[in-house]
């Protein structure tokens, strides 16, 4: 049993998620007292798993069945394992089921098995997509996970979730089927190459793949986590969604790291040579979102809106900081990937509790809030602040590492990228801190403001859990640093010794 | 006792947080004095240890020979990624003790005064809260002992400043494109955060060249870093400065900083905060000396700030206004000393600047309280006779900050233009000269403004003295304003004065300079003959004239508007950006991408729906046929299990 444990932990949302349908329809006390118990059930395993990582070594927890089960001429199976790099989000994730589950507890009444239902199936996705080691199994939770997204966002979400939902689905399709043909390319590349057609991600780290194939593969993969990512310009879907998605936190916190995370563990271990050679104009890309994410957020006139926008400026940092190529630069983008689901997480959550109280987030319509919601602005400009990078708080770390370490890159040979990256540092404020000004500041005009009332003990509680995460990670970043140290030190040797090799044969 | 320097970094700390915990609690209902004076004294009390702490580290300093002239206390490891390592670790010379002594003693005497000050006000322990976690930055400031965590101090600073600036946040505040007191916040942090975008490009820098953002190593590998890296590096630091410290062509920020309550303007934005920039450029001081092209660009921005911000002083009616831009012209008076490399001059002013200023504003805030609210000068006068206190403390401050013989602004001030003489910059000593001309005539414009001639105040309004937290405080500050200069007598007086000393224990350098005795005392005769002059024009035209009446023409329309640089920044920089982010991007976001995107997405329906003969569409059924799936997959596994 002890072998499987990891997929114990990866299926049990899965399998708790089914006596959901036993309960009363009409009762959303039990559904969502039961989803928050298996929530924590799973975060509790996830927990234990972390804790019995050894930072210090490679893939751990391997768990492998089903060989070939596409036919003796494939090998293709199932295989899940946990490294540095997917050990730290793979626990993120499992943290922040429960703290949705807790922020969105008087917002689902409607149908509301049925809402904890497809969370918890997300759940098991997300968790099979950061632990999958065999790219066609990380291919079908990546595929499956288009399901419950489709169904919380178009049956949860607000009043454009129709459309939202169709455009999230449309772009996700779009973009995995090009990885679909990615993997299969790769498969039967491996055969030529190898001897049998495999999806085994070790298997396929040992491939030398000549330079011509390796820059298909690399846009082929690229395509879809760029998608996801967002990165600019194919952020397009993610204002919609963020505005009619009921789980916002979920969205930014877990979902768009998984294309992050995909970017290190596909385009960059499997194609290590393109993705260097490929590096400079893929920065350049991170560099434009970052600006020009924040550039469009502080224009928009509604909160949830900015808030996408600067998750496209974010996302622009942690791909920075994967592309620089440098250990700094990388660790900086695993705590940018937990910090951004933190941060932008607690804001949307924390608009969206605004949005229950007074049907409404755009930000004319506030103003003087800090008097009648004193709690609440006290987690918001935390979270503001953390989000704009102020030392002491989770995005300093990230942002920090990252730009010192993209300055210093010999993969961009410039710190040009770095410095107009670090523009961002002043963008954030200045489109966080007019949002904080319309909402909190000035005099509380309007009765219906007047009216609103502070944060419940239940909502402190979600927010105190989050906020305690981003000052844990501002203080005292280094248990969470060091999960991934290892990992990160190999992906940076790996691809630096790859592309030499690969220039050298030139 | 310096292993004891974490608790006075975290007694602020602790400070803090419990006030934030009163604050939330609703601890005071309005006014309670039992339970304010309590809050008051606990936080007074969380700034009197570090105080405390720092004499005895100061002691211990001075005890030792002078091979071991520094601790470095190290707490803990803060982060550590690949090459780059920052302990939050705190060092103990003989700089940064006496900028500890500054922001804890200072700022004790402001905590004191503030129970006064806040009494009655709503948020007066959230006050406290923002005022205990800016003591706890600014102690990280000057303590760290790597740039990271001085980074720390410096952005948590802004941060404090910010809050307090916009600690009134329902209140309307005038200024260029300003209306509330959130605005003139949002304004500080970001023109902050320009500066801090340049210091983030320094840090960079020195950590590609050595790979560690400690002092000691910096100052250590000087020699690893070529011609243009000491200057970009020089550069970048001290554009970072120029946000901090109020310079140009950064410095709009600090006049609309009084927006916040006075103790805020005199703690953070006169006597400690302000001062971060002149501290970083004396600790770096043997990098800057490696970069002369940049000290020259330093003497000369900041000789251009002090006469600037000194003349639009003249003018401004507004008593903390004239206050703030006289702040902007002495930390300019500092910036000069550190370009023409008299590092020790420049701290030195930054020392009895901190004693004056404070003096002065806290002798405004008295005066405010006493009026209700009023800061406009031409509605003050005569109070002398109904606040003698104020009144004398006040007259006591300004005339160190004109620099009247023998007062502490008298020996600072001297030194630095005596040195900035004879580096052999003339112009900017002629500069350095006729700022101090202008600053001695609106010193003692705006004290006999407010203090002498007429009450011009409506009768309705009863002012009397305020109480002895605040006096006491007032009469400290006085005092060393008056005395403080002993610290640093000028060579013809005392050969090695202790200021010159006490740095030279630490690694701070300074150009030597050389001057025979009779020029010195020519160039004290004429400081000492301007600041009098000055003070006595002042004197003779605002006790007579009664009102701050002058005559209308150009040139005085231009000061009064401040040259016009904040309409200027906002036609160069706000507008354009606001017009990108407003009109440009969301057409381009909307039309061009999304179009574009959607099109594609468009496409692929239309696809489908030729398609969808082929399916049931129900979309529970593949929902259940996927369901089905997995659980196979499932079972299979959960059998295949030895």
């Amino acid at each position: 049993m002890e072998s499987s444990v990891l997929s114990l932990v990866i299926f049990l949302p899965f399998l708790l998620s089914f006596p959901l349908f036993s309960f009363n329809r009409a009762q959303h006390g039990t559904a969502r007292w039961y989803a928050l118990l298996s929530s924590l059930l799973v975060f509790a395993g996830a927990l234990y798993l972390a804790l019995q990582f050894n930072p210090s070594s490679g893939f751990q927890f391997e768990h492998t069945a089903l060989q070939n089960w596409l036919g003796d001429s494939m090998d293709v199976k199932y295989s899940v394992a946990l490294d540095g790099t997917s050990m730290l989000l793979f626990a993120f994730a499992a943290f922040m089921f429960p703290v949705v589950v807790l922020g969105s507890w008087e917002r689902v009444t409607t149908n509301a098995r049925e809402y904890y239902f497809f969370l918890l199936m997300l759940e098991t996705c997300i968790l099979g997509i950061f632990s999958a080691v065999d790219l066609f199994l990380y291919y079908m939770f990546w595929e499956a996970m288009l399901i419950p997204m489709y169904f919380l966002i178009g049956v949860w979400g607000g009043n454009g979730r129709g459309d939202a939902a169709t455009k999230f689905f449309i772009y996700m399709l779009t973009a995995s089927l090009v990885m679909l043909i990615g993997i299969l390319s790769l498969g039967y590349i491996s055969r030529e190459m190898g001897g049998t057609f495999t999806t085994d991600y070790h298997k396929l780290l040992q491939l030398e793949l000549p330079l011509s194939v390796q820059n298909i593969l690399f846009w082929l993969f690229g395509l879809s986590f760029f998608v996801k990512a967002p990165l600019f310009p194919l952020h397009t879907w993610a204002a919609d969604v963020y505005s009619e998605s009921p789980t916002g936190a979920v969205l930014t916190g877990v979902l768009l790291k998984m294309a992050t995370y995909a970017l290190i563990r596909f385009n960059v271990m499997l194609f290590p040579t393109a993705s260097a050679n490929f590096a400079p104009l893929v920065c350049t890309l991170a560099v434009v979102a970052i600006i020009y994410g924040a550039l469009v957020a502080m224009s928009q006139p509604n909160a949830k809106r900015l808030l996408a926008f600067s998750s496209v400026s974010h996302l622009g940092f942690i791909v920075l900081g994967i592309f620089s190529f440098t250990q700094e630069a990388l660790q900086g983008a695993m705590i940018l990937m937990v910090n951004s689901g933190l941060t932008t997480g607690l804001l949307l959550m924390l608009v969206g509790w605004l949005e229950e109280r007074r049907g409404d987030v755009r930000l004319s319509e506030f103003g003087g809030l800090k008097k009648n919601m004193p709690m609440f602005s006290a987690a918001f400009l935390i979270a503001t602040f953390a989000s704009i990078g102020l030392p002491g708080l989770s995005g300093f770390i990230g942002e920090f590492l990252t730009l010192s370490g993209a300055f210093k890159s010999t993969t961009l040979q410039t710190g040009l990228y770095a410095m107009l990256a670090a523009l961002g540092v002043i963008l954030s404020a200045a489109y966080m801190l007019p949002m904080v000004q319309k909402i909190f500041t000035g005099e509380l005009t309007s009765e219906r403001n007047a009216a609103l009332s502070d944060l419940t003990p239940r909502e402190i509680l979600v927010a105190a859990l989050l906020v305690a995460m981003i000052i844990w990670i501002g203080v005292a970043p280094n248990s969470f640093l060091k999960l991934s140290e290892t990992s990160s030190q190999a992906v940076i040797e790996f691809v630096t010794q790859k592309s030499a090799s690969q220039a050298l044969a030139k | 006792m310096h292993e004891s320097i974490f608790l006075a970094v975290l007694f602020p700390l602790v400070g803090f947080l419990l006030n934030a915990l009163f604050s939330s609690m609703k601890f005071i209902k309005s006014g309670e004095s039992g339970k304010e004076f309590f809050v008051g004294a606990f936080s007074t009390l969380m700034i009197v240890l570090p105080f405390v702490i720092a004499v005895g580290v100061f002691f211990e300093l001075q005890s030792l020979p002078a091979s071991e002239q520094k601790f470095v206390v190290n707490v803990y490891e803060w982060f550590k990624a690949g090459a780059m390592t920052v302990g939050v670790s705190y060092q103990l010379d003989s700089l940064s003790v006496l900028m500890m002594l500054v922001v804890t003693g200072v700022g004790s005497l402001i905590h004191l005064y503030s129970i006064g000050y806040m009494h009655g006000d709503e948020g007066f322990a959230r006050f406290f809260s923002y005022l205990n976690l800016f003591i706890f930055a600014m102690l990280n400031l000057v303590l760290a002992d790597n740039m990271a965590l001085m980074f720390l101090g410096w952005e948590g600073v802004g941060l404090c400043s910010y809050f307090l600036i916009g600690f009134w946040y329902d209140r309307k505040f005038e200024g260029v494109g300003i209306e509330t007191t959130t605005d003139a916040a949002n304004k500080a942090f970001m023109l902050n955060r320009v500066g801090d975008f340049a210091m983030l490009g320094a840090m960079f820098l020195i950590f590609q060249k050595i790979g560690s953002l400690t002092f000691e190593s910096i100052l250590s590998q000087l020699s690893a870093f070529d011609q243009t890296h000491l200057f970009w590096m020089a550069l970048l630091v001290f554009i970072g400065c120029t946000g901090k410290s109020a310079q140009i062509p950064l410095f709009t920020w600090l006049p609309d900083a009084m927006a916040g309550p006075t103790p805020v303007s005199a703690l953070i934005h006169a006597a400690t905060m302000v001062t971060s920039g002149i501290y970083l450029i004396a600790r770096l001081s043997p990098l800057f000396m490696l970069a002369p092209d940049v000290m020259n660009l330093v003497a000369i921005i900041g000789a251009a700030t002090a006469i600037i911000a000194a003349s639009i002083a003249v003018v401004q009616n507004d008593i903390k206004k004239i206050l703030a831009y006289s702040t902007v012209s002495q930390l300019g008076y500092m910036f000069l000393a550190l370009g023409v490399g008299a590092t020790t001059a420049a701290m030195f002013h930054l020392v009895t600047h901190a004693f004056f200023k404070a003096c002065l504003f806290l002798g405004s805030g008295s005066v405010i309280h006493a009026l209700h609210e009023e800061q406009d000068v031409r509605q003050m006068g005569g109070l002398q006779k109904v606040m003698p206190s104020t009144g004398t403390t006040f007259l006591i401050g300004a005339i160190a900050l004109s620099g009247f013989p023998l007062t502490a602004g008298f020996f600072s001030k001297d030194e630095l233009l005596a040195k900035t003489f004879a580096s052999g910059n003339v112009a900017l000593y002629a500069v350095g000269i006729v700022t101090a001309a202008l600053t001695a005539f609106y010193s003692m414009r705006a004290y006999a403004l407010t203090f002498l001639g007429d009450a011009r105040w409506a009768h309705d309004k009863h002012p009397h003295e305020s109480g002895a937290t605040m006096t006491i405080p007032l009469w400290i500050l006085a005092a060393l304003s008056l005395i403080g200069g002993v610290i640093g007598l000028p060579a013809v007086i005392q050969e090695h004065n202790w200021i010159h000393g006490w740095l030279s224990r630490s690694q701070i350098v300074e150009k030597e300079m050389t001057m025979a005795h009779s020029t010195e005392w020519i160039l004290l005769a004429l400081s000492s003959a301007v600041a009098i002059g000055g003070l006595g024009f002042a004197y003779s035209i605002y006790t007579k004239k009664q009102t701050a009446a002058a005559s209308q023409n150009g040139f005085y329309n231009l000061l009064l508007n401040k040259y016009y640089i904040d309409e200027l920044y906002n036609a160069l920089f706000v507008k354009p950006m606001r017009f990108v982010s407003e009109k440009i991007l969301p057409t381009l976001d909307a039309a061009l991408i999304n179009g574009v995107l959607n099109g594609v997405g468009t496409s692929f329906i239309s696809i489908a729906r030729s398609l969808k003969i082929w399916q049931s569409g129900v979309a529970q059924n593949y929902a259940l046929a996927i369901i089905a799936g997995l659980v196979a997959i499932l079972s299979y596994l959960m059998l295949k299990q030895p």
